[in-house]
């Protein structure tokens, strides 16, 4: 493990969770791919970048008061101009614990999650399934003990309700299975080293195209003292 | 450790034999032991005296002989000091029986047991438990002989944390007909757990199938669990209870959520190929269908049946549970057909239910099972045999298990189990072919074999 994502995440124990331009930092560390990122304490800064990536761009609140953004309204896609980012960033500021904004490219693909646990019975645990916002709606997802391999990841498609859309279903493209084991090599290897640190992450969405798979998102949750996460089992 | 002398002890020592009480749970365990079994038992109580004719020492070094298992069942306060003695003295093993420790919240006289244990290589089993069931060895149960219900030996060990679902599924095996090699109940396995009883029966020669019952497994022990029984030539079964437990913890990301405690238990048992029971029902049925073919297969299901309606629900029951049902190719079915005697040619279905009709004869049944025997397409056959058409044999059961050893692809039966069809029930069970007495079982008899396929 490199002493950066070690860094990040003693820096991030006291919070309990990593935000998320860390969290992606982490990713990339890693060597999973995550879009191009800026994390923005100024108008001026988040509109060069997104003027040098070019439009669209989302915008995400970064803010350790705010875990779930989505559900506190802290991300606006699709922004198509200076103006729309300027008002998005306006918006964040008046959020509680406001820390920037995190801009970043816009991309398209097929959401995945995947997702990891530090189990009390079985240590690491890899989830892979449908993701974005529905995910536990769906609910179509499949586990696997960490750490896996390509085999596993294989197998682990073919168990999701949803494989098919994957696989190019009517005509549209199959996701790159070359990319996807990659990404799920690449993450349960990152969640076996951090096994004492992490308590769950999710990979979510993990956008999926014919040629790369890229976390989009990105939440782990460490483990704390404060709250223990599974008490003993008696007997 | 050596966990040997716990099932074939030579000889033995129950602790805390009362000369009051004669249901003392010890003086059940000395009785049984010392008029039924070829162990030799010697009663112990600090008071001593004499039990019955027979000399009661008062430690266990006092024993004459070495003894290779002491029965542990006095008060909880006493247990460490006298399983000190056993230690002392040389005792091979050791069955803690008795209750009061972390089940009560008496965690650190517990550690004090493991400590002592730890210190001279004492294995033991317990505390709080009902101890071992080792057919024609000796017995610590505490249940009065005529109480209990004996399976046939066989070669299914069973190890539970629950002492009265072990016994349970002792009365269920002996229903079935399914055999046991050893029966442990492990209560609060302070010391020996679940993957040291994998261990051992993976290694013991009565066994063929490791069944567990589990409440659930300590700190990282399930990954040690599962990588083992991967490893593990002979089949292994769990049944978890406490499926809906741990959910009401607030969690703050999609896959602490998704990923419930059980979900994660049953899928990662099913990675590794560990068999899982779902509920009782399943538990006896796959030890039956194991004992029988310890083998993994795709689960596809080939059914022969004498009547369309029982075909009908067995390849709902399959479909149920993921097994699939090939349909024969035309040539296949015109060949069965050919086969088939004048009474059932014209009217039999041949596809898949290959439906033989109420007008089969003996003939026709071994046909089809001899014909779906060698289709590629098939790995399992289940028979559905309905002892009252009138074409049919007693000798059925038995002729039918024959076409097994000649053929080698895996006969699972359904029968009704009312007396009155016992002898077709034994012809199947006699030759190690496993019988259910529901459709619903024939077929989770072939689901077993694909679950212990690993994914």
């Amino acid at each position: 493990m490199s002493a950066e994502i070690k860094d990040i995440i003693s820096a991030s124990k006291e919070l309990g969770w990593v935000l998320e331009p860390e969290a992606k930092r982490l990713c990339s560390l890693a060597g999973l791919t995550v879009p191009r990122f800026i994390w923005a304490t100024g108008v001026d800064e988040a509109v060069r970048f997104a003027q040098e990536i070019g439009y669209p761009v989302v915008a995400k609140i970064v803010s350790p008061h705010v875990l779930h953004k989505s559900d506190a309204g802290g991300v606006v896609v699709g922004i198509g101009s200076d103006e729309k980012l300027g008002e998005a960033f306006h918006r964040f500021s008046e959020f509680r614990g406001f820390a920037g904004m995190l801009v970043e490219e816009m991309l398209a693909g097929i959401e995945l999650i995947a997702g990891a646990k530090v189990d009390y019975q079985f240590g690491p645990v890899i989830l892979m399934g449908m993701g974005g916002t529905g995910v536990e709606i769906y609910r179509d997802i499949t586990m696997r003990m960490a750490p896996i391999g390509q085999e596993q990841v294989e197998s682990m498609v073919s168990s999701l309700k949803a494989h098919q859309l994957l696989e190019g279903y009517r005509g549209s493209a199959p996701i790159s299975m070359r990319q996807l084991t990659c990404a799920m090599v690449a993450f349960s290897d990152l969640v076996m080293d951090l096994e004492g640190l992490i308590e769950s992450i999710d990979l979510n969405p993990l956008l999926c195209t014919s040629d790369r798979c890229v976390v989009a998102d990105a939440r782990i949750m460490l483990t704390t003292e404060k709250a223990p996460n599974v008490p003993e089992i008696p007997k | 450790m050596n966990l040997q002398p716990l099932f074939e002890p030579k000889t033995m020592a129950v602790i805390g034999v009362s000369l009051a009480n004669s249901r003392h749970p010890a003086n059940v365990i000395y009785h049984k032991n010392h008029l039924r079994y070829p162990v030799k038992v010697f009663p112990v109580n600090p008071r001593g005296g004499v039990l019955q004719g027979e000399r009661v020492f008062t430690r266990i070094s006092e024993v004459p002989e070495k003894v290779d298992l002491a029965v542990i069942a006095v008060r909880a306060e006493y247990v460490p000091d006298i399983l000190s003695d056993c230690a002392q003295s040389g005792a091979g093993a050791a069955a803690v029986i008795s209750g009061g420790f972390a089940e009560t919240g008496q965690q650190g006289l517990q550690e004090q047991l493991v400590a002592i244990a730890r210190e001279v290589n004492l294995p033991f089993v317990g505390p709080n438990c009902l101890g071992i069931y080792s057919p024609s060895h000796m017995d610590t149960f505490f249940l009065p002989s005529e109480r209990m219900v004996r399976p046939d030996p066989g070669n299914v060990a069973l190890v539970s944390q629950s002492g009265g679902i072990l016994v349970d599924q002792m009365i269920k095996f002996a229903e079935e007909g399914v055999g046991l090699s050893r029966a442990v109940s492990i209560g609060n396995k302070a010391l020996i757990r679940e993957l040291d009883f994998l261990n051992y029966f993976a290694q013991d020669t009565e066994t063929k199938v490791i069944a567990f019952y589990v409440e659930g497994f300590g700190k990282r022990e399930g990954r040690d669990f599962v990588l083992a029984a991967s490893q593990c030539p002979k089949p292994v079964i769990v049944l978890k209870a406490g499926k809906s437990a741990g959910g009401s913890r607030a969690v703050s990301s999609h896959t602490a959520s998704l990923a419930g405690d059980y979900e994660t238990f049953s899928t990662i048992l099913s990675q590794y190929g560990v068999v899982e029971a779902k509920n009782e029902f399943e538990m006896v049925t796959f030890c039956e269908s194991l004992s029988c073919y310890q083998q993994s297969i795709q689960g596809n299901v080939g059914i022969v049946t004498g009547s369309g309606g029982h075909g009908a629900l067995a390849v709902d029951v399959c479909s149920a549970h993921g097994l699939s049902v090939p349909s024969l190719p035309g040539q296949a079915q015109r060949e069965i057909r050919e086969n088939l005697s004048s009474s059932a040619q014209a009217i039999a279905s041949v596809a898949n239910p290959v439906d033989l009709t109420g007008s089969a004869v003996d003939d026709d049944f071994a046909f089809a099972i001899t014909y779906l025997s060698r289709r590629p397409e098939i790995d399992c056959i289940v028979v559905l045999l309905l002892p009252y058409l009138p074409g049919i044999t007693s000798d059925l059961g038995a002729r039918l298990s024959q076409v097994y050893y000649q053929e080698g692809k895996p006969l699972l039966a359904y029968v009704p189990h009312v007396e009155k069809y016992r002898m077709f029930i034994e012809g199947f069970e006699i030759n190690r072919i496993p019988v259910s007495p529901s459709i619903e079982g024939a077929v989770l008899l072939a689901e077993a074999m694909r679950r212990s396929k690993p994914f």
